[in-house]
Formats: C-alpha cells, structure tokens, sequence
C-alpha cells in the first residue's frame, strides 16, 4: 500500500496522520444500522461500511453501477484509494436534465477499527443540473478515504453539500477533483463538525471560459478535533471565477486548517479570483493554521485574498448584553452570524434548512 | 549591414545605461585558491588575525555546512552551484589602511563613481554636518569606516566586524550567532564559516546614533562569492538607523552572496534597517547577475523595544531572503516594508517571518512586489502567534502588480495563531496597471514608461516613505530605471 | 429612580469619576453637559456595566437595584437603556433578529410572554413609521453601513422598542443634522412620562432645545460641579466651560 503522507511534505505540514498511521484496520464488514438516517424525502444512496446497501436506498434512475476506476494521481490518499476502492455512487446526468437533489449518505458502523475506501463519480452532461447533499455520520473508530470525482460539461451545474458529521473517533479524509468546463458551475460548501481528524481535499479545474466555482466552508470544532480544509483552484481558461469563504469556530483545544492556492494559467486572463478564511478562537488552547496561496502566470487578473483571526469581539458583546440579551446567547448570536457568510452561496433551500438546523443542535450537543 | 551594427551598438550602450553600476575597478588583488575546505576557512582566520575562539566557531559552522543540503523549497531555478569553483576571499593586496589617506585612489575613485561618500574632509572641515557614517566593503574586506571617531564620542562602535572580533571580542562572543544559529540553513552555515567582512555597530545604552549608518557593499572580483556578516546591537533605551546599500560589475557568470545580519534590540531599544539592493541582476536574456542568498533577522529581546526592516530589491539574478523579527520583548514591535521588483529573468523569493512571544507584541507587514519581463516574484511570509503572545497584532498587506503576460506574481503567506486573545489580519492582491491609470497618464503628456514608473511609485509609496530621505529617492529613480523597456 | 452616591471609577491607572452625587426621579430628564475628558461617557458606561473601568468607590441604585453588582443583561432588563455614542456594527445579525432576541431577552426577565415573529414586526414597524425611519432598516445587519445619523436613530428605535424606565443618552446628538436631531428628540419625547427617566450626556445644548430637561448638571473633572434649571445650559453655551471652571 502507498505510504501515507507526512508532514514532510509541504501540502500535509499542517496535518498529521501519525494517529491514524499508528491503527491497522480491518477491512470494513456489514453491520447493522443504530442510529437514525437523515431523510429529507429526495432520492437517497446510502452506503454502509463503504458499501451500497440497496433496501436503504431510494436510488435516483441516473444511478449506475460502480466501476473500477484506474487512477494515476500522485496523490497518496488517492492512490490508496485506487487500491482499495471497491465500490461508490456513480451518477451519470444526460444532457440538458434538470435531475433535482439527492442524498449520499455514507453510514459507519465500526466494532474493530476498520477502513473504508469508495470511489464517487458524478458527471453532468452539457446544460444539466443536479444537487448533491451527502452526509457522513458514523460510529466507532473508522477510516472513511472517500474520492469524489465531478466532471461537469457546458454549462452543466453542481451544487454540492456536505456534512461531515463522522464519529469523533473517526478519520475522514476525503478528497474531490471537479472539471468544470465551459460556463459550468461546481457549487460546493462543506459543514465539518465531526471526526477525531479530518481533511477535504478540493481540486477545482476550471477549463472552459466563464466556469465557476465556490468552495465554501464552516468548521465547528471543540475539544480535541483537527480539521484541514485544503483546496487548489486551478484557472485554466480565461474569464473564470472562483468563490472560498472558509470560516472557522474553534473552541476547546481543536485545531482548524485552511489551506488555499489559487493557479491562473497564462491563459487565464479576466481571472477573478478570491479566498477569504477567518478564525474565530473560542480557548486559549485552540489553534489555527492558514496558508492562501495566489500562484499567478497572467496580468489581467482579479485575485485577492484575506485571513482574520481573533476572538468574539467584547465591544459587540457588549452592545447586546446591554440590550438585555445573556451573555452565552449574545455569543452564540454572534458566532451564528459569524458563519452566515460561509453558508450564503447554499441556494438549495432543503440544504440550507437542514444545515441550518446541524449547526443549531451543535450547540445542544455538548 | 551597418545598420545591424548600429542598432547592436546602441542596445549595448542602452543596457549599459540600465545598469550604471556595472563598470569594473582595475586593482591589484589578494585572493585565496578556488574552492572550500578546511584549509581555507583557517586562512581567512589567520589573514584576519583572528583569536582561536573565532577560528574554533568558523570550523564548527564549516562541518555543520557539510552535512546540509541546499534548500529548494523556494521558487527559484538555477543550475547546481559550484562551491568548489569560487573564491572565498578577494582583498586589495596590501596591508589594510589604517585612514582613509591609506585607500587605494582607485578605489576612492569607484566608490565616488557610485556616489558614495568616503570623504569627511567637506564634514570635518565644518562645511557640511556629517549624516552618514559609511563602512565600505569591497569584495571580502572593509576598505574604510568613516566618521568613527566623531561616533566614539558618544559611545558609539561602527567598525569592521573583523576588527570588532579582535577589539571587542566580549560583545562579539556574546552576540554572534544568538540570533541566527550557526545551522538555521544553509547559506547562514556557509557565512559562518567563511564570512570575510561586514559591519559591526554597538549603540551603549541610553544613546541615540548622532548620524545615519552606512554600509556599502561591492562585489567587484570575478567568481567570488562575497559573506558579509553584520552585527548590530542597540542597549537599553539606544536607537539607530542604518542603511545598506549594494551594487556589482555586470559578468556573464553568477556570482554568489550569502550574507547575515543579526540584528538585537534589548529594552526600550529602536534599530531601522533599510536596504536598497541594486546587485547586477543579469542581462535582458537572464545572463549573470547576482544570487543573492542572504539570512537575515532581528531579535526584539526587550521590552518595549522594535525593529524595522525596510528593503527596496531591485536588482540580483535570484533574491533569497527573508528579514525576520522575533518579538520576544513585551510590547515589542516588528516591521516589513518591502519593495521587491523583478524584470526580465529576475526571481525574488522574498518576505518575513514575525514571530510573537512576548505579550502585546504586535507586528507589521506591508509588502509590494512588481513583476515585468519574464520575471518571477514571490511573497513568501510567516506570522506565528505563540501561546504565551496574550495580546499580540499582525496587520499583513501584499500586493502583486503585473506588468505583461510573461511574468509570474506570487504569494505566499504562513498564518499560525495559538492564542486567542490575538488579533491577525491579512489582506493580498494581485493586479496590473490599469488601463484607464495609464490614459489618464498619458492624455496629461507623460510618456507610457514615465506612466509605469508614476504609478508605480504610487503602488509602493507605503514602503518608500519608510526609508530615509535620501535613499527614498535614489529608490525612486531605481524603480523607474529597472522597469526601463519594460512596455510598449 | 436612580440614585448616584459619591460614585468613583477608574480605567486602569487613571482615575476618571472622583465622587459622582446625583438622584434623577422618575418622570424627570437630566441632562449631563461638560468639558471634554469630565468623565461623561465613563459615568454612561459604569452605569451600563461595561468591562475595563473600575469602581473604586460608591453606589448606583435604580428603583432600589444594585446597578453595580448586576450584568449588563439583568441592568437591560431591570429598565436601564444606554444609547451609544459609537454604536457598535455586528456583520451577519439582522438588525430585526437582533430587537426581537433583545425584547424577548428583557420580556422574559421580566416575566411577560415572549412575542413572535409576527407580532414583533407589526410593532416594529410602528415604531419604524413613527420615528420617520426607512423600512429597510429593520432587514439590514445592524449597524453595518449605516452612516452616523442612522446609527442613531437605530439607537433610538431599539429604545422606543425596549421601553426602558431609565434611559441614558450619551452625546446622541454628535454628527446628527438637524433632521436627524428632530427624530432623534420626538423619539425620546414620546417616552416622557411618569414612569420614565433620562439622563442625557451631551456637550452642547441644541439637542436641549428639543428635549427639554427638568435639570442640568455640570460635570467636571470626575464631578458635578453646578447643578440648576435649562438655563444653565444656556449660560454654558454663553460662556463655555472655562470661566465656569474658574469661578
């Protein structure tokens, strides 16, 4: 098996799977289901233990049958994937369908520590459109090394939506490639709030004229968890946009990663680029580590980034506490509005309500 | 034919013209054999006359340097270097003048040519008040210090830092090396071991420097590499402001400089530091110029006490170097004001590093890299916010301006923070000139390169007003000369 | 009613209030005028309990209350309102969301049923047509860009909402043109009543015109120095702070 990455490479300085090096898994078994499954009433795959569990499935009809997918990536994580992968969702939209919202949920059961490796693959044909809200939720100490690739023609549309909301003994560690061509859109936004360590992995190639995209993030964390957001946009094609507003809510001793890079290509000229992190540290034990890079080959581009760091701000705790509001719901209003803008681009009402409200028990959980 | 041979000859004369510095001075010259071993670390200690303390010191960084690696986790390309094909030391032959009535007239000459100053009779005489004191270093050693003895009436210490090894060998054993670590990279490994000449200043406590100092540093010797080393030290409640300036021949071949300054602020304590750096970058085509390698970075060690860096990069083939502050001190401060302009094949991998311990410690970033040509430019930055940093700030701007499609702009920032109470911003950008900028310019009757080189200047004012007066502007006429052919 | 005994505060080091004496009766509205630095504004903010300023010595009581032991929440739901002079910006909470969460906060505290959403904006929106004020101020994130006038006459808006018992301006008046100045002033005076009280800090006296205190005091250096009717606003606006510092 391809060695998992360490720290001595630059893209995994911030993460260290020492930990999960540390378990040998066995490979992942059937089990039964003991928690309740979201439902939104849409379509819904549901993989269990990595596999496909067809009598919790409500498939949507552009659902094939898994293929073994032979991958050259140099990334190790993918490479592990390549080798292990034995099944995933594999949705193929004709041209032109406007095919609705789907649920892809990924259920984890774990008694023995145990690792699972599926392979996604999402392609819209010209002019489609789909919404993907996938779900991760689990139990136990588990390895989920998800890839997803997403290849988008013309003027075909993805919004993505994912919650990771794996156990907290958990390692999840996914990775999504998305090909957007020509006047395509691939719309994603990620709500991490599980998981022991985690990392989303984002290459976003944008390579007709006028494709976009948005990767957007919220990381809620608290007590021990790390979470890695990492992404590489990778303008090929002139007049593209690309959209990251990552924002992190720390607390406990957690520890929140965003790492960004931006590539225009020389022919990538009226790139309008732009990456924004912020970091909310709610513990003097909580840390975050950011890292946006602009790698820049053409001059008649539009690329910013920013990064802010601090804590919730007294000046505004105080303006509504002097208003009647106590103090642990002023924070809370704050840190709430503090994530509004992350979750902007969810256009997808059934999405937004349901992630919404994820956010909402987060508080309850504790 | 002929005018083939008249267009050739007037594209020489031009490229001569944007490197003014580029001419040679015919001088006898001392230099070591090629090459680095032992041996020759032994005799860049003896000739300097050097106590065993500091010959035991070189040896250690010279088998700390053989067990390490160049670093390649810059953006920069160039072919392997040779460190056995150069010359680790070049002096004018003879003994070392005591005055300045000792200085070879040649070099006088070249260092009036450069418009520096190396006179203090107008000073002394009471025709002008003396402002800079200058230290000039050719090749690998200081040829003269001015206006030492008008610095010592106040307590102040401006000599070579050869002299400063043998003449104050407390400061030097106790300073040398506290802020840079012998091992920190490779090139720091290298200096220490080889390290020729340099400045030394030590401001006593209580003292504000009477006069601006000066180093000027020539590389003139062909395939030499040039180690300087600078040491400068401000006690309790000193201030100082110190300027750095250097240019070289123009070569077909690259030459090496890997220099470090160390830099310590104890309480209350104020050190500036402003360099223009104008080494030979190359010619149109990427041919020769400088690599300039260079390690260099502060110690806030008091409170209260704040370093500056300010740097105007415009010239040198690859520029390598990153002026960093450790903010230890209470209260203390730390500041990057970069310029950084690169033109035809020209790389700088260039920024800071800030580190905050101290509590309340706050730091400032404000960088401006300019790209043109088929050029390379790269910010690269650390804030690290340490757990014991109660209170501490970082305000971070870069921006990138691109000028023509073959350039590359690139930035990129480290942001660490593990303490809650801090507060860090950052803000980049990346543009080019715009378009309506640049008519605006023009329908007023400025030629298109006077435009480029108004705006500019107006991209990097925050930096330039940073630097004293009389540098501020000869970094001016710099940018606008380097951007020389630059559009249309 | 609000009862100030020989109160004292300092930030840090600095001592800024020396020994404040001042009783404002219900029903009544005193105004609170000085020179710059006096300490007006620290006397706005002990009051209202924000952080960073130390009370060395004294007492504040409202309608018996310790102000001073209280949180700045359970002072909010006991009656006492400060309008800000820098009103604070909060990016992402909706300036409706934000009035509603406050009111019910402080309905709750004081035992009354919380309002619903509906409820909330019929009332909102009164208030709103009432003090001559933009609809859209209820949809955008508070304070966020609003000019200074706005910012204001938020303020004003969240305390005809809130209906404190006491209210405290502080230098309201500051960067208001005199349109802004009028809403702002029917905003307080629609309030005036027997069961309300102001206490209103400002330095100069055309914010007096409209509202017309029952009392003036003089703060100077961390205490009241002259205390008397409206006109001794005027005679400050006469004469400045100065001669009355020297006699």
């Amino acid at each position: 098996m391809t060695a998992l990455p360490t720290r001595k490479l630059e893209a995994w300085r911030y993460t260290d799977l020492k930990n999960l090096a540390a378990i040998s898994f066995v490979e992942a078994t059937p089990t039964k289901i003991v928690a309740p499954l979201p439902d939104l009433g849409i379509p819904r795959i549901v993989f269990v233990n990595g596999t496909y569990n067809a009598a919790l499935s409500t498939p949507p009809d552009f659902l094939s049958s898994f293929a073994k997918v032979v991958d050259e990536s140099s990334l190790p994580l993918v490479q592990i994937n390549a080798a292990h992968a034995h099944d995933g969702a594999t949705i193929d939209v004709p041209a032109n369908i406007d095919a609705g919202a789907v649920m892809l949920v990924s259920y984890a059961n774990a008694e023995m520590p145990m690792a699972f490796h599926p392979r996604h693959r999402v392609v819209l044909g010209e002019g489609s459109k789909l919404t993907i809200i996938e779900v991760a939720i689990g139990q136990g100490v588990y390895w989920h090394n998800p890839v997803t690739d997403i290849i988008l023609h013309e003027g075909a549309a993805l919004s993505h939506y994912r919650l990771q909301d794996e156990g907290l003994d958990a390692f999840h560690l996914a990775t999504i490639r998305a090909q957007v061509a020509e006047k395509a859109a691939y719309e994603s936004f990620s709500l991490v709030i599980g998981a022991k360590l985690s990392r989303a992995e984002f290459h976003a190639t944008l390579s007709g004229p006028n494709a976009t995209t948005h990767l957007n993030a919220a990381q809620l964390l608290r007590g021990r968890q790390h979470a890695d957001f990492t992404s590489v946009v990778a303008h090929k094609a002139p007049n593209c946009a690309s959209r990251q507003t990552v924002k992190s809510v720390l607390s406990d001793h957690s520890r929140g990663v965003f790492q960004g890079r931006i590539e225009v290509a020389r022919v990538a000229q009226k790139t309008d680029g732009y990456q924004m992190n912020q970091a909310l540290l709610l513990s003097p034990h909580a840390e975050i580590d950011i890292k946006p890079e602009l790698e820049i080959f053409a001059d008649d581009v539009k690329c910013s980034h920013g990064a802010t760091i601090g804590a919730l701000d007294p000046e505004q705790i105080f303006y509504l506490r002097s208003r009647g509001i106590p103090e642990d719901q002023a924070r809370a209003m704050l840190i709430r509005a503090f994530l509004t803008e992350a979750l902007e681009p969810v256009t997808n009402e059934a999405a937004r309500v349901f992630l919404e409200d994820t956010i909402e028990t987060w508080w309850a959980r504790k | 034919m002929a005018a083939v041979i008249e267009t050739l000859e007037t594209v020489d004369a031009l490229a001569a013209q944007k490197y003014k510095y580029g001419f040679e001075t015919n001088i006898a010259m001392d230099a070591f054999p090629k090459g680095l071993n032992e041996d020759i670390v032994r005799m860049i200690s003896a000739k300097k006359d050097e106590p065993a303390w500091m010959l035991e010191w070189r040896l250690k960084a010279y088998a700390r340097w053989r067990t390490m690696e160049e670093p390649n986790w810059a953006r920069v390309q160039h072919p392997p270097i040779d460190y056995e094909n150069l010359y680790y030391y070049a002096a004018p032959s003879g003994p070392a003048p005591k005055s300045l009535d000792e200085v070879d007239p040649e070099l006088l000459k070249m260092y009036d040519k450069l418009g520096i100053p190396l006179n203090e009779r107008a000073a002394l005489a009471g025709v002008e008040s003396p402002t800079v004191a200058v230290d000039a270093v050719f090749d690998s050693v200081s040829v003269a210090t001015t206006f030492r003895e008008t610095l010592a009436k106040s307590g102040v210490i401006f000599c070579p830092i050869s002299e400063a090894v043998r003449e104050h060998p407390d400061l030097v054993k106790e300073y040398l090396g506290s802020v840079i670590p012998v091992a920190d990279n490779y090139f720091s490994a290298l200096n220490s071991a080889v390290f020729s000449d340099g400045s030394f200043v030590y401001i006593p406590k209580g003292v504000k420097c009477p006069m601006e100092l000066s180093t000027y540093f020539r590389i003139n010797a062909r395939n030499t590499g040039q180690f300087e080393r600078t040491l400068i030290i401000a006690a309790e409640g000193a201030s100082v402001s110190y300027l750095e300036g250097c240019t070289a021949p123009m070569r077909d071949e690259n030459q090496l400089h890997a220099a470090v300054v160390e830099l310590v602020a104890l309480d209350d304590a104020k050190i500036k530091y402003s360099t223009v750096q104008n080494w030979y970058p190359g010619d149109a085509n990427g041919k020769g110029g400088i690599y300039n390698f260079v390690t260099k970075r502060g110690a806030c060690r008091g409170k209260n006490s704040k370093i500056s860096w300010t740097q105007v990069e415009t010239g040198s083939a690859i520029t390598w170097k990153y002026p960093s502050c450790i903010l230890q001190g209470d209260n203390s401060v730390g500041e990057f004001y970069s310029v950084a302009l690169t033109h035809n094949y020209q790389q700088a991998d260039t920024g800071t590093k800030m580190i905050h311990i101290g509590k309340n410690t706050s730091s400032t970033i404000i960088s401006k890299g300019i790209s043109a040509g088929h050029s390379n430019n790269t910010y690269r930055g650390l804030v690290k916010i340490m757990p014991g940093a109660t209170g501490a700030r970082n305000f971070t701007q870069c921006d990138s301006l691109l000028i023509g499609d073959e350039c590359g702009a690139h930035t990129v920032p480290y942001i660490e923070s593990r303490n809650m109470s801090a507060k860090v911003e950052h803000e980049a950008t990346t543009s080019k000139i715009a378009e309506d900028q640049l008519f605006y310019c023009r329908s007023r009757g400025l030629s298109e390169e006077d435009a480029v080189g108004l705006i500019v200047n107006g991209f990097c004012k925050d930096v330039l007003k940073e630097l004293p007066m009389e540098f501020a502007v000869e970094a001016q006429k710099l940018l606008a000369v380097s951007l020389e052919g630059s559009v249309g | 009613m609000l009862e100030i005994k020989n109160l004292s505060a300092s930030i840090g080091d600095k001592e800024i209030l020396r020994g404040v004496n001042l009783v404002v009766p219900d029903g009544e509205i005193h105004a609170i005028m000085g020179p710059n630095g006096a300490g007006k504004s620290t006397l706005s903010y002990v009051l209202s309990g924000r952080e960073g300023y130390e009370v060395t010595g004294g007492s504040a009581f409202y309608n018996g209350q310790d102000l001073l032991a209280m949180e700045p929440e359970a002072r909010a739901a006991a009656g006492v309102f400060l309008a800000f002079q820098y009103p604070v910006e909060l990016p992402g909470v909706g300036n409706a969301n934000f009035i509603r969460t406050a009111l019910n906060a402080v309905r709750r505290a004081r035992g009354e049923g919380e309002l619903d959403a509906v409820a909330f904006l019929k009332l909102a929106r009164t208030a709103i047509k009432n003090l001559s004020m933009p609809d859209d101020m209820l949809k955008r994130n508070v304070n966020v860009g609003f000019s200074g006038g706005e910012k204001k006459r938020n303020e004003v808006l969240q305390m005809a909402l809130l209906q404190p018992g006491l209210a405290i301006l502080d230098e309201t008046d500051s960067g208001l043109d005199i349109d802004a100045l009028k809403i702002v002033s029917e905003g307080v005076n629609a309030l005036r009543g027997p069961k309300f009280s102001a206490l209103i800090i400002t330095h100069y006296q055309r914010l007096l015109d409209h509202i017309v205190p029952d009392y003036v005091h003089v703060l100077a250096a961390g205490k009241i120095i002259r205390s008397g009717g409206p006109e001794l606003a005027l005679e400050l606006e006469a004469h400045g702070y100065a001669g009355l510092e020297a006699a």
